[in-house]
């Protein structure tokens, strides 16, 4: 169960990773090694287990009223961000 | 030699006025001052908000108010929010991040007067076994500096151990508190999945991720998880349940408990662990408890189980970090595609973006079924197979870690070696149990764990049940030499 070069590449480009060229192989051993290690699941009898929704048996996600909770906090949470205008994120130009 | 003692005899001295919370934090601050820089278990250390915090702590033990935790120093994991101050997830990504707010847990223990004096170095994005993944550097071992603290919640063990603080703060999701604590020779509980809320922990895996505490006993860590827990309505998995009191259960009586041993932790235990185990077993049976074998046959598919769940939640929680909103931006995008790549290219280590990249994998058109709903599936067996076993024994013990603690880069060039110290402790995560790992003895001068995992909501049973070995034994008052 070995990756290919390009299966990682094509990985790194969906996860939206810049990895650079010379640490390519690096990525592409350590994650054969992985998914190799995570195959042993393929040999497992598990008969008619459905795939588990929530380790607590029973408990459902919990939906909350429909009603407004938080507050304007902008300022504080946009003094975090690398760039910011006029209350905006600013991001390269995206439409030409 | 206020390091030494409980948190019951620090609260007693400082309800009483012989002892200020000042004088305490001063304490704990000259001692850090002192050992940090062998240990590197900090990120962020803030004395001045220390010290605020324990003016405030003083005014409210002289306005007569008392509390078991009121005036007492911890140390939160960096994977906690906290308002005003930097919270970075051991990682550059967040290097520059102020969090806006406190998480529950943060907010909670400081309404009980609890003096925070730092942030806790950890592996980043709490992805790790040993502490060396971390932007800030790897953390060493009090007991061997040449030594790993295990992770990803290294920094707080480590703390904890060279008696930084007698509390810390970590997380679990596939042995995040129980493996350092082994490893650190201290007590650490991960509690039931959904007891304590994720609001403000910096997610990982989701499904998996639970918050707890470390201490040098159980004794000392009853009282914080108390104030931790309990039902919060901004996480949407936290349980509305009622808490137990757990300190009043700690002294339980342990006749006619039933504890199962577990087949599978047994099977090809090093000798020398396996006879720490043993011992302690008879210690448990001389207070009464029986011990029966059972079986969770699969078991042994826990871990590779554990790296398909894992990576693919953590692949889409990290999904977040874009360079747009927070976080590492780098410089000069040429456009929007080249400032994420790049971004999230640098902001995050080789272990993230392997863990990022396996889920992506795992989730991605064709792989998707043969990996994540085949995991999810063998998770539910393990976790019936868990339920099952706790039909017939009320808590099973065994082995925290296969061995004790590893050389510093050992085993930072194999991933799978890396994540096969987690063996014993991801079962209780896939199931959602609360465990709990103490010292219970010591191989080549380093400290082991022994784990106690219980049914969900028995954190109780579990502190009680080491606590009363806790009264017969004194592996927890061992201290690292040179931090005593």
């Amino acid at each position: 169960m070995s990756l290919t070069l390009q299966q990682v590449q094509k990985i790194a480009r969906l996860a939206r990773l810049a990895i650079p060229a010379e640490e390519l192989a690096g990525y592409v051993t350590s994650l054969s090694s992985i998914v190799e290690f995570v195959h042993e699941l393929s040999h497992a009898e598990i008969g008619a287990a459905l795939p588990m929704a929530h380790p607590l048996e029973g408990l459902r996600q919990r939906l909350r009223a429909d009603e407004v909770t938080e507050t304007d906090h902008h300022e504080k949470y946009q003094a975090n961000a690398p760039s910011v205008q006029a209350g905006l994120y600013v991001v390269p130009r995206v439409i030409e | 030699m206020l390091h030494t003692l409980p948190i019951g005899g620090l609260a007693e001295l400082l309800a009483s006025k012989r002892l200020s919370s000042v004088e305490l934090t001063r304490h704990f601050l000259a001692r850090i001052e002192r050992f940090e820089p062998a240990l590197n278990a900090l990120i962020t250390l803030d004395a001045e908000r220390a010290l605020a915090a324990a003016r405030a702590a003083d005014a409210r033990l002289a306005r007569g108010e008392s509390g078991p935790l009121l005036g007492i120093p911890l140390i939160h994991k960096d994977i906690f929010c906290t308002d005003g101050v930097r919270t970075s997830c051991g990682s550059r990504m967040l290097d520059n991040f102020v969090a806006p707010y406190d998480a529950t847990v943060v907010e909670r223990l400081a309404a009980a007067g609890m003096v925070m004096l730092g942030k806790a170095n950890m592996d980043e994005f709490a992805m790790g076994s040993s502490c060396e993944t971390s932007w800030y550097g790897p953390v060493r071992n009090p007991w061997d500096t040449s030594k790993v603290p295990g992770g990803s919640s290294g920094g707080s063990a480590a703390a904890t151990a060279a008696r930084f603080a007698p509390i810390a703060t970590g997380t679990d999701t596939g042995g995040s508190i129980r493996q350092p604590a082994a490893l650190t020779g201290i007590t650490g509980i991960k509690p039931t999945y959904g007891r304590v809320s994720r609001y403000g922990m910096i997610a990982f895996a989701s499904s998996l991720d639970q918050a707890g505490v470390f201490a040098r006993s159980a004794a000392d860590a009853a009282p914080v998880l108390q104030a931790m827990a309990g039902f919060d309505p901004r996480d949407s998995t936290s349980v509305d349940a009622a808490v137990p009191d757990y300190v009043a259960a700690l002294r339980e009586p342990l006749r006619g408990l039933k504890i199962g041993l577990l087949a599978e932790f047994f099977e090809d235990l090093d000798p020398k662990n396996a006879a720490l185990i043993e011992a302690a077993l008879a210690v448990y049976r001389s207070l009464g408890a029986e011990t029966r074998a059972v079986s969770l046959p699969s078991l042994p598919l826990s871990v590779p189980t554990y790296y398909v769940v894992a990576p693919a939640e953590c692949s889409s929680n990290l999904s977040r970090f874009d360079g747009v909103r927070f976080g590492h931006r780098c410089r000069e995008p040429k456009d929007l595609m080249d400032l994420y790549e790049r971004s999230r290219g640098e902001g995050f280590g080789a272990e993230v973006k392997r863990r990022i990249m396996t889920g992506t994998y795992v989730l991605s058109a064709g792989y998707f079924d043969a990996y994540y709903v085949k995991a999810q599936k063998v998770r539910q067996v393990i976790t019936d197979e868990f339920r099952a076993a706790f039909a017939e024994v009320d808590l099973l013990i065994g082995p925290t870690t296969p061995t004790p603690a590893f050389a510093l880069g050992a085993k930072v060039d194999d991933p799978v070696t890396m994540y096969l110290n987690d063996i014993y402790t991801i079962g209780a995560n896939l199931a959602g149990l609360p465990a709990l790992s103490m010292p219970c003895g010591f191989i080549d001068d380093l400290p082991m764990g022994l784990q106690l995992i219980g049914p969900h909501f028995a954190e109780s049973r579990v502190l009680n049940a080491a606590h009363q070995y806790q009264l017969h034994t004194d592996w927890h008052e061992r201290a690292p030499q040179g931090f005593a």
